[in-house]
């Protein structure tokens, strides 16, 4: 399915331009999945609360997008806005609704109900909108190209990519600097002692969901600019998420950004230079040795 | 009645079914020191979380001001006036002292206030002015202790808990942390204190209840305490 993100024609070039192609790929398919993967992050290392509905969630938001470029005409450098507000609201709804209930009962729980929630989104997805590919057409930066170094650079993955990196800038400012950060860190390691300190945990919490939607609504709206919306989309980007939540360590904002550029290298390096269909495979095996090597991760605490 | 900043009137709490008190009341007025003593799983902590509102009493009631809190959250009962130094010290260990400190006046909006009660609390410790940036978890036992109880003031409450601050520190350090609450008390914060060092306790505050196993078995101003033979024998080991 990733193959739509870097279909380009080959520059036949040299060594030199298929090494920064490569880079420079890899660099930005990283910064994406930083974005996706710190809102998984968050929420996993406020509330040790694994949502499988991530990668559904990016899904919703990019249906979202989707519908708003094709029928309203917005163009997806506008819709992410909306985009983002929106899976704020759905995704602090869901734990509202579904996730709160679940919160201090077996690890279990809210495990499952995150996965019923991912099946649920799914196939409302796949029931409304049937199981085929749409890709927004028309957008402002379809097709524009920038070279750098030889490499031929697409505008919209590029866009998406600088723009993933100042969001998360910007949460991590938000999460170090604030009030409110200082009150979702510590909610994060002492529930207790927070409310102590008349933190309302409870609103941390919703407000943790909220921000973790946002990152994916605000990433997959970025993305409908050049990547295809079906119902499955979501799959890929949160298994890559969750393998950078657990290289990254729970909770690290720089933690994922640095998984996320690792995994990113790795594999646009393993897919050029050894074989496309080996990309995942050195993806996982790169997890799997991190894992058995360091089990709190690269950066973990 | 309207004298008495607390009063718990019988109140009996359980944790999964399991009785920690029973029927246990108590007063403390405006301005006092009181001390609450017991053995290990008496069920002092217990007491002070139910009036925190970190558990609710399953009977009883709990009057602070005048006004009934029994059941009333944690997170509002800052905003009442009332302050829990948890047993544990329980610090915000990856955050630095001075964010710990500006979380325990997360209740207050001023930022002016903020800044004078910070002054405040350097003023009383010290240590914690040159440690500012350091993070909590780096400090060590006595240290902790100290900006544990900075950040239990940097709401302004009326009412200041502090369960077993001696845990783990020198006795000699312990004298010191004990001369820094009375003197926040003479600042006019009211102290509700449990404590192992039961001489050293009582010697700071005006009266002591002795619990056992759940119930408050003894209690009177802190010299009749200190001079029953029951008690010396007990808790001092004399
Ligand atoms: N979270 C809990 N779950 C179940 N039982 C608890 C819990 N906390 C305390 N208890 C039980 O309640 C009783 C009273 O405990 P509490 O912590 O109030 O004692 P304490 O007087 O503070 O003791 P210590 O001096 O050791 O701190 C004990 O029997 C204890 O085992
Ligand atoms: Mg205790």
């Amino acid at each position: 399915m990733a193959e739509s993100v870097c279909s380009r024609p080959s520059n036949g070039g040299t060594i030199l331009a298929d090494f920064s192609q490569v880079l420079i790929d890899g660099l930005m398919n990283g910064a994406i999945y930083a974005l996706v993967a710190a809102g998984l992050s968050l929420i996993w290392g406020v509330m040790d609360v694994i949502n499988f509905a991530h990668g559904e969630f990016l899904m919703v938001a990019m249906y979202a997008c989707y519908w708003l470029g094709s029928l309203l005409g917005i163009d997806p450098l506008f819709s992410w806005v909306l985009t983002g507000a929106f899976l704020f609201f759905l995704s602090a709804a869901s734990y509202l609704l579904v996730v709160r209930r679940c919160i201090g009962r077996s690890a279990m729980a809210p495990l499952l109900a995150t996965f019923g929630l991912s099946i649920f989104l799914k196939n409302f997805c796949l029931n409304r909108f049937t199981p085929n590919f749409r890709l927004l057409s028309g957008t402002i930066m379809e097709g524009r190209v920038l070279h750098v170094m030889g490499a031929s650079v697409p505008l919209p993955q590029l866009v998406t990519a600088l723009f993933s990196l100042v969001v998360l800038g910007c949460l991590y400012y938000f999460i170090k600097r604030t009030r409110i950060g200082w009150a979702i860190q510590a909610t994060a390691m002492d529930r207790e002692a927070a409310e102590l300190m008349g933190i309302d945990t409870g609103r941390i919490f919703t407000l943790v969901f909220g921000f973790g939607g946002m990152c994916v609504g605000i990433a997959g709206g970025f993305m409908t600019s050049y990547l295809a919306v079906f119902p499955e989309v979501g799959a890929l980007f949160s298994l890559i998420a969750f393998v950078v939540v657990a290289l990254g360590g729970f909770g690290s904002i720089p933690g994922a950004l640095l998984a996320a550029l690792l995994i990113g290298l790795v594999e646009s390096f393993a897919g050029f230079y050894i074989a496309p269909v080996i990309k995942y495979v050195a993806v996982f095996a790169l997890y799997v040795v991190v894992i058995l090597i360091r089990p709190k991760g690269l950066f973990g605490w | 009645m309207s004298d008495h900043m607390l009063s718990v009137s019988e109140i009996s709490c359980s944790y999964n079914g399991v009785q920690a008190i029973e029927d246990m009341s108590l007063d403390v007025g405006v301005g006092e020191i009181v001390a609450i003593i017991g053995a290990n799983g008496a069920g002092k902590s217990t007491l002070m979380k139910s009036i925190a509102g970190l558990i609710r009493p399953d009977r009883g009631s709990i009057k602070f001001c005048g006004e009934d809190i029994t059941g009333t959250p944690a997170n509002r009962m800052i905003f009442k006036g009332v302050s829990y130094v948890p047993e544990g010290r329980r610090l915000f260990a990856n955050l630095s002292v001075r964010e710990n400190l500006e979380l325990g006046a997360f209740s207050e909006r001023s930022r002016d206030v903020v800044e004078a009660r910070l002054a405040e609390v350097f003023d009383l410790f010290p240590i914690l002015k040159e440690r500012e940036r350091q993070l909590a978890q780096t400090m060590s036992g006595g240290e902790q202790q100290m900006c544990a109880i900075a950040r239990g003031l940097m709401c302004g409450p009326k009412l200041l808990m502090l369960d077993e601050l001696s845990l783990g520190l020198m006795p000699s350090l312990v004298e010191k942390v004990l001369d820094s609450v009375a003197e926040i008390n003479r600042k006019g914060v009211t102290i509700l204190l449990v404590e192992q060092m039961v001489q050293e306790a009582l010697e700071i505050a005006n009266r002591g209840y002795v619990i056992q196993v759940g119930r408050v078995v003894q209690h009177g101003t802190s010299r009749s305490l200190l001079d029953s033979d029951e008690l010396r024998k007990a808790y001092m080991g004399m």
